[in-house]
């Protein structure tokens, strides 16, 4: 943690337009990514990575979390992450929920002709 | 010692059981506890459009031009107004209030292109006939799976109400940068930081908003003749 004066701002714009190049070659990786062929899990993945990548660097360097002190940090942060984390409770009924969903498996059933057994 | 004869200038020494842990002031703590709040409602959001995703054929119909050109030029906006922001921010710091203006004007014009160029973008989807609880009637048939299942017309709503949300995040960060432009010599540099944590949360919430929406869903195959 950083014990610069308060009223300083650290970090220079030299320092910031280098974090701005980063996150804009990252999002030209993601474009690229979004015309290649792969496992939807295996994109998604990636994906969410370099979202989070872009998102530390935005809360490190543009909204200065880097240089606050570690007691704010430590505040802020991890119940955020433990709350999104429970979330994820609700994935399981997702998956059950679309395999509920009837699957036709040849032709689609089509109701009976009158008169014909059931 | 007290820390809160220093409360006034930010102590520099760690904290030691003073009245002033975090070493900023309430508003700057307002403001963040205020992000911690509003990324849980985004996260609420993205999280039940993953959740109706994976329990639905989704439809993929983002074509290359207009939506990804668009989107991918509307993330460019955001991430410049980030960086004009964080320049305002440090001319600030420095005492240089006239260009400190300077640059949150610069952010406030990044903030309406991006406003701009998302309506065009919606206006394209409407126009197609895309709405909150209606797929265009094209989309369904290609989208249809071979064994009979359509595709949800919940994709409409879920595109609707997270793109809507953020947008109308940052049509508000464009108005109170727009006041902050014209209270910038009133104002105290710790506002003018706390005017940019908002505007970089609005950048970052896109960051999430822009691949799981449009990456994920772009007509790869050109399925609907794009």
């Amino acid at each position: 943690m950083s014990t610069h004066a308060d009223e300083h701002f650290a970090g220079s714009n030299k320092l910031f337009t280098t974090i701005w190049v980063w996150l804009v070659l990252l999002t030209f990786v993601e474009i690229f990514l979004a015309y290649k062929t792969m496992p939807i899990h295996i994109m998604l993945t990636i994906l969410l990575g370099l979202s989070i990548i872009k998102a530390a660097l935005i809360v490190a360097y543009f909204m200065h979390l880097k240089f606050e002190r570690l007691s704010l940090v430590l505040t802020l942060v991890p119940m955020l992450v433990i709350c999104i984390c429970l979330l994820f409770v609700f994935f399981p009924d997702s998956f059950r929920s679309s395999d509920l969903r009837y699957k036709f498996q040849e032709a689609p059933p089509v109701a009976p002709a009158p008169g014909e057994e059931p | 010692m007290s820390t809160e004869a220093h409360v006034g200038h930010f102590p520099s020494v760690d904290w030691n059981g003073g009245a002033f842990p975090y070493r900023v002031g309430h508003r700057k703590l307002g403001m963040w506890l205020f992000i911690v709040s509003d990324s849980l409602t985004f996260s609420a959001l993205l999280m039940g459009y993953a959740y109706l995703r994976a329990s639905n054929n989704w439809p993929t119909p983002f074509p290359f031009y207009p939506s990804i050109v668009f989107s991918s030029v509307m993330t460019f906006c955001l991430l410049s107004s980030s960086l004009t922001m964080v320049f305002g921010v440090s001319a600030s710091s420095k005492g240089d209030k006239s260009r400190a203006r300077m640059w949150i004007l610069a952010t406030i014009f990044f903030g309406v292109a991006f406003i701009v160029l998302h309506l065009i973008e919606w206006s394209h989807l409407i126009g197609e006939g895309l709405r909150p609880f209606y797929l265009p009637e094209h989309w369904a048939k290609v989208f249809t799976l071979a064994d009979g299942t359509p595709p949800t017309s919940l994709f409409g709503a879920t595109f609707f109400a997270i793109t809507g949300l953020h947008m109308f995040h940052v049509a508000s960060g464009a108005v109170y940068l727009l006041v902050v432009a014209a209270r910038v010599k009133k104002l105290k540099h710790e506002d003018i930081e706390i005017s940019g944590l908002y505007w970089h949360f609005v950048d970052l919430v896109w960051m999430f908003v822009f691949p799981l929406i449009y990456i994920m869903s772009v007509d790869m195959h050109g399925a609907l003749g794009h």
